[in-house]
């Protein structure tokens, strides 16, 4: 018998009888009686069947598992790698799919309609913030768990200039950026002694801290109102209005559209700045500090860099990007309330730069279109929705522990221009 | 101004409530090589650690060129020239080995740093062979000629080593011990080397000091140090790896 379990069929065997007891266990209460309303109170009803093929499932399920994928040559995560691209072949594909991107981008609302030009603008929101945070936990490695607060500040800084003093959204955008850049360095000060773990709960507390004075200065801010009716942004002075507006002026029939094109156009030109200027950092000293900064922090000192000042920029210049997506956010929706900027915002944006790859700005764009456009094409499964996505999540990390794109291009070059792989590093190195 | 370049006056430094180092006089003069040995835990890296006000001295004074730096942040102590190559390594694992050198380059705001690159590459062949190369695929003899090139790249007066021998197998310690001396005797260059390998130190050192239990209990001449019977018997009986 003791032989017998030690065989490879035999442990699977076993390991499969006991994932069938815990799930037995687990389900005769929770599935197996179900209650029912009877005349005069409660009543129970047994469920059973589906008990004993829940347990059956699990039973047969855990032990071909077992014995065909975790305890066979080749577990998951080899067999992934069989199948899916290397590393080299990722990176030349990825010279292609960067510029193609942008055409796909620019060309889109030729072709699509409502609904594709709306989720373009959704995703592209996304990118950009994923792109705005990836300065502060890609590049300089500062884990922030409340990236949302400086989209919120943006959101509101706009909304509320709007309302009290009438400015326009163009007078608007780089106020709500300076805003946001400002509130990034006062999170900056009090968390520049702090790393990892101590640092994520401090911005994560921070990110709280905005969202509940948002919802409780009732006066200023509206509360869980929200601010309602903000104005819609203009193209140079022209609104889009049925009459005497962008369409009246070049002579073209009037189209609800043209405004949904028009800020699709202004997101993807936001977007494209973000990335324009974070191309641009990474070639700068600042830039190289950051990477730097990431990597050890007290090597950065013994080279006479200023880490303070180091880790303050890259927290103002995230932050900066969060403010100008969030000010687009509310000219966008018209509408804003503490409800946008809840935990699970920063969760995601921070979701798409890990899945992404730390660091790399395809990456962002691969995991934004992956995971925004999954929630929409999976809005049909409801509640397994989430499933879905969670099950997306752990593929890439078995998959790609360092994100879909790990390889990262260094900044300077003597001879010929190569990419470094990020096979050649293994997970927790670096 | 006088040929002593850096010196410690009565510094003291504490972890919390525990001594690290009761009270170090050292000097160190222009174009020496001054070498600090001692056991584990006497205090070496530490009093590598508090000249660069990485950790700080509580009592006590370090003149630098003059200049009273013991309350000066690290960076800005970094920028009077004094750079180091620090315990470990600590090398930028994902960056390149030319990144690395760029780094290092930073603090004088990359003047020089064809030149100045050119001149590493030269004293460690192997690193322009690895340019393009994760520094963290290098191994440890290689990491630790990076650590030293990237320190080089600052121009420093004077260069810090924290025990460049750590973990290295005797020949890479040989060669990197002879690129010191060679940046001495040829750049005259300042070297303050901490070592635990003590028999190498105080053959490459002109000076040395003898630390123990945060106390500086003897110096000399290096050769001098090397031949002392209480120095062979702690630190090189059995020692000459």
């Amino acid at each position: 018998m003791a032989d017998f379990l030690n065989t490879r069929v035999g442990a699977a065997l076993k390991d499969a009888v006991l994932a069938a007891v815990v799930t037995l266990l687990l389900t005769s209460i929770m599935v197996g009686i179900k209650t029912k309303t009877e005349q005069g109170g409660l009543g129970i009803e047994g469920n059973w069947s589906l008990v004993a093929w829940m347990v059956l499932a699990v039973l047969v399920g855990r032990f071909a598992m077992s014995l065909l994928v975790w305890r066979g040559r080749n577990p998951v995560a080899n067999a992934m790698q069989s199948i899916l691209p290397k590393q080299e072949t990722v990176g030349k594909i990825g010279k292609f799919v960067g510029p193609a991107l942008l055409v796909f981008a620019l060309t889109l609302p030729f072709y699509g309609n409502r609904y594709v030009i709306d989720m373009g603008i959704l995703v592209l929101t996304y990118i950009m913030l994923g792109w705005g945070l990836n300065i502060v936990v890609g590049l300089a490695g500062l884990l922030d768990l409340g990236y949302v607060a400086f989209y919120a500040v943006g959101a509101y800084s706009y909304a509320l200039f709007a309302q009290y003093f009438d400015l326009s959204f163009w007078v608007c955008l780089p106020l709500a950026g300076i805003l946001a850049s400002f509130w990034g360095m006062i999170l900056g000060f009090p968390v520049l002694r702090l790393r990892g773990d101590y640092l994520a709960i401090v911005t994560l507390a921070f990110g709280e801290i905005i969202r509940v004075v948002l919802l409780n200065w009732y006066e200023f801010t509206g509360g869980p109102d929200g601010i309602s009716r903000i104005p819609r942004p203009s193209f140079f002075g022209l609104e889009f209005e049925r009459k005497g507006g962008f369409a009246d002026f070049f002579g073209i029939p009037y189209d609800s559209m043209h405004r949904v094109i028009f800020l699709f156009y202004l997101i993807l030109a936001l977007a494209l700045l973000t990335n324009f200027v974070t191309m641009r950092m990474r070639k700068l000293p600042i830039g190289r500090a950051w990477e730097a900064l990431r990597e050890d922090e007290i090597a950065c000192r013994s080279l006479g860099i200023n880490t303070t000042n180091t880790k303050l920029t890259a927290f103002a210049l995230g932050a900066m990007f969060g403010g100008f997506a969030g000010a687009f956010f509310a000219t966008r929706q018209g509408f804003i309330s503490p409800e946008s900027f809840t935990f699970m915002e920063s969760a995601i944006i921070l979701a798409i730069v890990v899945l992404g790859g730390l660091g790399s700005q395809l990456g962002v764009v691969v995991a934004s279109i992956v995971m925004i456009g999954g929630f929409e094409v999976f809005r049909d499964l409801q509640d397994l929705r989430m499933l879905v996505f969670g099950l997306l999540m752990v593929v890439i990390m078995i998959w790609k522990p360092r994100g879909i794109i790990s390889s990262r291009a260094p900044s300077v070059f003597l001879k010929e221009k190569k990419a470094v792989s990020g096979d050649f590093v293994a997970e927790g190195e670096g | 101004m006088s040929d002593v370049l850096l010196s410690l006056r009565g510094v003291k430094t504490y972890y919390g409530k525990i001594v690290a180092l009761r009270g170090i006089d050292l000097d160190v003069h222009r174009g020496e090589i001054v070498t600090v040995i001692g056991a584990n835990g006497a205090g070496k890296s530490t009093t590598m650690m508090t000249i660069c006000g990485v950790t700080r001295a509580r009592e006590g004074e370090i003149i630098y060129n003059g200049e009273n730096i013991t309350a000066l942040p690290t960076h800005e102590i970094v920028r009077k020239s004094i750079a180091q190559s620090p315990e470990g390594r600590r090398i930028f694992g994902r960056m390149t080995v030319l990144e690395n050198l760029q780094m290092g380059a930073a603090v004088i705001n990359y003047a020089h740093f064809d030149e100045d690159l050119r001149m590493v590459f030269d004293l460690f062949p192997i690193l322009e062979k690895r340019q393009s190369q994760r520094g963290g695929t290098l191994s440890g003899g290689e990491q630790q000629m990076l650590a030293i090139g990237r320190a080089l790249m600052a121009r420093p007066k004077l260069l810090m080593l924290d025990e460049p021998s750590l973990g290295l197998a005797p020949l890479v310690v040989k060669q990197i011990f002879e690129v010191v001396k060679e940046l001495n005797e040829k750049q005259g260059l300042t070297v303050f080397l901490v070592e635990q390998n003590a028999y190498h130190a105080l053959r490459l050192a002109h000076r040395g000091y003898v630390m123990i239990n945060g106390q500086i209990t003897m110096s000399g001449g290096g050769q001098e140090l090397l031949s002392n019977p209480e120095v062979q018997a702690a630190y090189l009986e059995g020692g000459r790896h």
